[in-house]
């Protein structure tokens, strides 16, 4: 193991090239441009490609035709110029081709995006989203090895502070379990034998195949594809103090390490609040939720936009009061820094919302007596 | 051998069915499109040239959408299916990581030039050794007859009653002679389905471009005008005249750049 002090951005683009990743292509936006830039300079290095393309539609094309041939290959932006990816992103997953696309988000406010997806049909992605270095080298890398063993895309999600945030960590490769080996990808070598293959999103087969797949059948097969995610993708998260919490707060990403912050403070001030932050969005870790909040008597959502995660919570505990407690932070740099993710301004919505808490409890006690 | 066939004996060898007739990298099986429509022999015609070259364990297509995607799964070639406009960016990425490939992309004019144009643009200014070939027919064949940035003047579409008319529509763009000036390009030509000496010279057209990407002297393209009678609203066998008439006044046929191998 060897610790070396890095930005965010180069830790995450030598963890996608300690991880396999060959092919690369982006268009610039901060805070995605610090990844390009990274991947730009290491990947030929390693006998890779990075390619400047002209717009996000041609990045993700061009990082698609790359994984149809066999490649570990990535592709990100921020949740604008994922917007226009996603129609790709969508039918890549109809097409099972496993790609790891980096979502440098600047606010909190493309979970939606995320999670749901903006393109069209039934499908989803795996999402990945750390808090610090030292978990974002891990998921990344743990990111291409979903993509393969599920050939699906997998989204990493970052944001500002993590893109530029510099720590110790050891971006060297992490083993996983080995993986068969790529038995449908192109390089031409079927071509003329009989049993050429296809990559399609439509088509899944040649006219002649032995076992011919119709399309209405193949789309059916779409709502397996995603029990199977939400079966065979362990679901990670971290919790603390949630043992005898009479509230708990859910909160991910850079915003979730703030709130551990401001929890582990409050409990050794006495304060009997948790902290439980998802690690993967997607599929959500609903049971690890509901454990975690056992005891507690209301949950809070601490997230920076109008509240969407909370959806998530929402579908995991049904007989909870949840709170959102978070809000669209923004200042003059547009990357949305959040001038309200300060500690002492977390801490002070933690400790209204749980005298609310408190109140409504009394208050409905009083009510029943 | 000319003369009466002696059937005094067994024939030498059996009697064959269709599929023997099969030309190479199509697979058995009919197509889905129109009679009368140009898309088949332009697709046979590619396929035939990779045969030709030896090139066949190197090939694979990438596909857009349109009519001419029935033959994404009716072809003993590799494929990879784009969604449509983005068939350039996908054979790049694959291309720049299997360098050995032989890549040719099949994209209509709707697919090519209203969907994707910058798409094909960038692919060529790259100068990816790669073949773009773009089917223009001048109309969506598939949704049924509608504009497109190909159309030519006068041409009648179910958007465009009266005919193209460029106070209303705009005027439609020669993608073959916006392509070749571009550094980076290789060979540009421009041929036609609607008839045996056509499709000939396009076969020469096909050959050359493949030959060029081969030998990675840059990026390739081939416009294959073709016939649409159903877009068109004409009888099945109008649609040949049709395209030199109206098509071809608009899209001139010829090599319009090679260059040579230094």
């Amino acid at each position: 193991m060897s610790l070396e002090l890095l930005e965010g951005s180069e830790a995450i683009a030598r963890a996608m090239i300690s991880a396999g990743c060959r092919f690369f292509a982006g268009y610039p936006m901060t805070p995605f441009t610090e990844v390009l830039e990274g991947m730009a300079e290491h990947l030929p290095d390693v006998g890779g490609v990075c390619v400047n393309a002209e717009s996000e539609l041609e990045a993700v094309g061009m990082a698609w035709g790359a994984a149809a041939g066999g490649v570990r290959a990535a592709t990100g932006s921020v949740g604008q110029g994922l917007s226009l990816m996603q129609e790709s992103i969508a039918e890549l997953c109809f097409a099972r081709v496993p790609m790891v696309v980096l979502n440098m988000a600047r606010g909190q406010g493309d979970y939606y995006q995320a999670t749901r997806g903006g393109g069209h049909g039934d499908y989803r992605t795996i999402v990945l989203a750390p808090a610090d270095l030292t978990e974002a080298v891990e998921l990344v890398q743990l990111a291409f090895h979903l993509a393969d063993k599920f050939r699906n895309p997998v989204m990493f999600m970052g944001d500002y502070y993590l893109a530029h945030v510099v720590e110790a960590v050891d971006t060297g490769p992490r083993l996983f379990p080995p993986l068969g080996p790529k038995d449908w990808a192109l390089d031409g070598s079927t071509s003329g034998t009989g049993k050429a293959r296809i990559v399609s999103p439509i088509m899944p087969t040649k006219r002649d195949a032995e076992v011919f797949i119709e399309y209405g059948d193949y789309l059916e097969g779409m709502s397996g594809r995603m029990a199977e995610l939400v079966a065979g993708v362990d679901p990670l998260y971290e919790q603390g103090g949630c043992e005898d919490a009479e509230y708990v707060v859910v909160a991910y990403g850079t915003p979730g390490r703030i709130v551990r912050y401001v929890v582990e403070k409050m409990r050794r001030d006495g304060v009997k609040v948790g902290f439980f932050r998802p690690v993967t969005l997607y599929p959500f870790p609903a049971e690890a939720l509901v454990a975690a909040t056992r005891s507690a008597r209301a949950v809070g959502v601490y997230e920076l936009n109008a509240g969407q995660m909370i959806d998530d919570v929402r579908l995991s505990l049904s007989d909870r009061p949840i709170t959102f407690i978070g809000g669209i932070s923004f200042d003059d740099s547009g990357f949305g820094i959040a001038p309200e993710l300060t500690p002492a301004k977390v801490e002070q919505r933690i400790i209204k919302a749980m005298a609310q808490a408190r109140a409504e409890m009394a208050a409905s006690a009083e009510m029943v007596a | 051998m000319t003369g009466v066939v002696d059937t005094s004996a067994p024939p030498a060898r059996p009697a064959r069915l269709v599929d023997d007739f099969a030309p190479p990298l199509i697979l058995p099986g009919a197509h889905q499109l129109c009679a009368g429509c140009g898309e088949p022999a332009a697709i046979r015609s590619v396929v035939e040239m990779i045969d030709e070259l030896g090139l066949t364990n190197r090939a694979v297509g990438v596909f857009g959408i349109g009519c001419y995607t029935s033959f994404s799964p009716g072809m003993d070639v590799e494929v990879l299916q784009a969604l449509h406009g983005r068939a350039p960016s996908l054979a790049t990425g694959l291309k720049r990581v299997q360098p050995n490939t032989i890549v040719f992309t099949v994209q209509g004019d709707g697919d090519m030039v209203n969907e994707g144009l910058q798409e094909v643009i960038h692919t060529a200014a790259r100068g990816e050794p790669v073949t773009c070939i773009m089917l223009n027919n001048g109309v969506f064949g598939e949704t049924g007859g509608h504009m497109t940035a190909t159309t030519v003047i006068g041409q009648r579409t179910k958007n465009s009653l009266e005919g193209r008319d460029p106070k209303k529509h705009g005027y439609p763009i020669r993608m073959a002679e916006m392509l070749a000036p571009l550094d980076g390009v290789a060979y540009v030509a421009r041929g036609a389905t609607n008839n045996a000496g056509n499709i000939f010279q396009l076969r020469k057209m096909l050959r050359s471009a493949l030959q060029a990407q081969a030998d990675g002297l840059g990026f390739t393209f081939v416009e294959i005008l073709t016939m649409c009678p159903t877009g068109w609203f004409l009888q099945t066998g109008e649609a040949p005249d049709y395209l030199e008439d109206k098509l071809q006044a608009y899209h001139k046929l010829g090599i319009i750049k090679e260059v040579a191998a230094p």
